[in-house]
């Protein structure tokens, strides 16, 4: 049996594990990011790589220990620097004494046939395509229910009357998703999930603000990389919606442009028509859609040394300025700390509470 | 009065602006680049840039900066791909944009945008928005055009025979070439021309390493085709045009024996010279022990640790040259 593994990235490997194992391969769960983990990826990483190049080598670096033959990652296609991860973090790793191999999976849309080709190499009782797509389609399936149920732990958390009874109601859900195997187990758990979650008792009245989050794709699916933000923000009576989704992101990527995704690249079209790999062209879309849906702020998350982000935050004031939205970017690296974080979260908090309240007695 | 068409003097000027200098001077335009870079350009950029900008792009900042109120236009093309096969880093893709929505009082832009890989006549399209912003038309544009061109096959013949984008230029204005000596060792200085070239970011590196006797072959003074048939050296081509000039041309000279030593000077902050100079060291090892130097240059770059270091690399190569005359074989790996 093949020994795989794959990135941390939120609760997907939940989802990855199980089709993993399902396709006949002996899975290493990837531990969420630690200090550990960053300190061995910022020690082996080049200094100015970006965040996620380091979280993700330091994270291999902590399971090829264990005996790890098969990377699983996700290529992107240029101009950016994530199709480059790959073949980086293969070098490193081999100079480093570690026979692994990584296996890219790039969108089928542009390359069929290395996706077919590389699904074989995850195939080792060579299952037919049909069972193949049968797994393939209930851990789509968990993926969604994970993503569903998060979006709720967003709404829920500001209004919550028990300080953390959402959070501890969210880590006891999601082991139920977790354990859920079968189409209707997974839809079902999905379900209990949500009415446990409906249960915490909330404050209806309370003035909670709402947020909109957009910034790179992975600092922005992987809490342990954004020091938990959407949480903190929770506390703070503030409403989070995320700009990415790994179900919206992946389809996305792998069937044609959504509608969704049209408007937001209409939407940037006046400030930035060009697409610059990552998702930089999104962050200006999306803010000026938060800003016309009415949310009282945007946040930027990015990591450190982000080209694509660089030039959105470069453009971002302007469109904070025309469209009378505060935006606050968070440039995040390893030796972001979360107290530092805490006081510009609140500061902007109070900010945008009083332009509201400027506002309505306007 | 002729328009007058600013030409910020970083980035590709080094490379291009013998073209757009002749077919905006071609179309009655009067070019004024904002020239070398100085230190109150480079405090200009500094205070108008995002500060997780890399060094290049607030220098750009401070080069558009010195230019606005002098001038009625300014150039600056977003430059996609000229090969077909590799674009330009992102922060070059959306450079118009950046310029047009931080700084304030800019003048109109002429941003065309070029990208070879979406028709064959690209280029020349390209240059035709650009001149009909001027409103010039048909015929004069195409005469203008073939005389950029001209220029700028002049221009890349004189870098390709060892001479800097600063000499070339004097060269095509004034035709008479400056004195060339032999010096007593030969460096391969690779990095972006915004960083080599530019005598004031770069701490006057070139300058120096003449004045030490080291000749120096840049990224420049190959030809592409050469560049291009160094097949494979990578399982996946990087993405940027002047990264993979880059370390092709490291691949090049590195197998040839004529190299003394390799400089590689990078930018504080660029995200693309995180990969490039990694894979720059990895291949400095896998061919032969050739004494390396990366050069990580800053807005506070000094005079004297660039010129300390510069000196003791140039001792060490030397003495190991000396080493290796007299005994030849000593050189293998350290
Ligand atoms: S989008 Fe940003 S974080 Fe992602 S590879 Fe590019 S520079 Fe790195
Ligand atoms: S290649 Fe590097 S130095 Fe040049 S603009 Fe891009 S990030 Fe800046």
């Amino acid at each position: 049996m093949p020994r795989i593994t794959f990135p941390h990235v939120g609760e997907s490997y939940r989802s990855f594990k199980m089709l993993m194992e399902d396709l006949g391969n002996e899975v290493i769960l990837p531990p969420r990011p630690s200090k550990r983990t960053l300190d061995l990826g910022v020690r082996y990483a080049p200094e100015f790589a970006c965040f996620p190049v380091k979280i993700l080598l330091g994270t291999y670096l902590e399971t090829c220990p264990q005996g790890v033959e098969l990377i699983i990652t996700s290529g992107g296609v240029g101009p950016c620097r994530a199709g480059h991860y790959a073949q980086l973090h293969k070098k490193i790793l081999r100079s480093l004494g570690y026979q692994v191999d990584i296996v890219v999976f790039e969108p089928p849309r542009l390359y069929p046939l290395e996706f077919l080709h590389n699904i074989q190499r995850l195939n080792p009782h060579r299952m037919s395509y049909r069972a193949i797509y049968e797994c393939i389609r209930r851990a789509w399936r968990k993926l969604q229910a994970l993503d569903n149920v998060e979006k709720l732990t967003h709404k829920i958390r500001p209004r919550e009357t028990v300080r953390g009874a959402t959070t501890r109601a969210y880590r006891r859900v999601l082991e139920w998703i977790d354990r859920a195997y079968s189409l209707a187990e997974i839809e079902e758990a999905e379900q209990s999930a949500i009415e446990e979650l409906k249960k915490v008792p909330q404050d209806p009245y309370r003035d909670v603000l709402r947020v909109g989050i957009v910034g790179e794709v992975y600092v922005l699916l992987e809490p342990a990389s954004n020091l938990e933000i959407e949480e903190t923000l929770g506390n703070l009576g503030v409403e989070v919606e995320r700009s990415l989704f790994l179900t919206g992101w992946t389809r996305d990527n792998t069937w044609a442009e959504t509608t969704e995704g049209l408007t937001v690249k209409e939407a940037a079209l006046p400030y930035l028509p060009e697409l610059l790999g990552g998702h930089g062209r999104d962050s200006i879309g999306n803010t000026v859609l938060y800003a016309k849906r009415g949310f009282d702020g945007v946040i930027q998350l990015a990591p450190f040394t982000c080209i694509p982000e660089i030039v959105a935050r470069t453009i971002l004031p302007r469109v904070s300025e025309d469209h009378s939205i505060p935006v606050l970017t968070f440039f995040l690296d390893e030796q972001t700390g979360k107290a530092g974080m805490a006081t510009r979260l609140e500061a902007f908090v109070d900010l945008m509470r009083r332009k509201k309240a400027a506002r309505r007695t306007a | 009065m002729a328009v007058r068409v600013g030409i910020p003097s970083s980035l590709l000027y080094y490379l291009y602006y013998p073209a757009w200098n002749t077919f905006f001077s071609e179309l009655g335009a009067r070019v004024i680049p904002s020239g070398n870079t100085t230190r109150e350009i480079l405090d200009l950029g500094v205070k108008e840039a995002l500060a997780d900008a890399c060094v290049p792009i607030k220098l750009y900042f401070g080069h558009v900066k010195a230019l606005v109120g002098q001038v009625d236009y300014l150039f600056i093309p977003r430059v996609v791909c000229l090969n077909r096969e590799t674009t330009y880093c992102p922060k070059f893709l959306g450079l118009p944009d950046m310029i047009l929505h931080s700084i304030k009082n800019v003048p109109p832009l002429i941003d065309v945008r070029i990208d070879v890989r979406e028709e064959r006549d690209a280029l020349f399209k390209a240059y035709r928005q650009a001149g009909q912003v001027l409103g010039a038309t048909g015929r004069v544009i195409i005469q203008a055009y073939r005389k950029a061109m001209a220029t700028e096959r002049r221009f890349f013949s004189l870098l390709r025979k060892g001479w800097s984008p600063h000499e070339a230029l004097q060269i095509l204005k004034t035709g008479s070439r400056p004195p060339k000596k032999k010096g007593r060792l030969t460096f391969a200085v690779l990095g972006y021309p915004y960083l080599v070239y530019d005598q004031y970011i770069s701490v006057g590196l070139l300058g120096r390493l003449k004045k030490m006797g080291v000749d120096v072959v840049t990224v420049e003074n190959l030809a592409p085709r050469v560049l291009y048939r160094q097949k494979d050296y990578l399982e996946k081509r990087l993405f940027w045009t002047l990264g993979d000039l880059v370390l092709r041309a490291a691949h090049y000279l590195l197998r040839r024996t004529n190299i003394d030593g390799v400089i590689h000077v990078t930018a504080f902050g660029c995200g693309p010279d995180s990969l490039v100079g990694k894979y720059l060291e990895m291949a400095v090892h896998q061919y032969r022990n050739v004494p390396f130097m990366s050069l990580s240059i800053d807005e506070h770059s000094g005079d004297a640790g660039i010129a300390t270091r510069l000196e003791a690399f140039v001792d060490m190569v030397m003495r190991k040259k000396e080493v290796g005359l007299q005994c030849p074989g000593s050189l293998s790996p350290m």
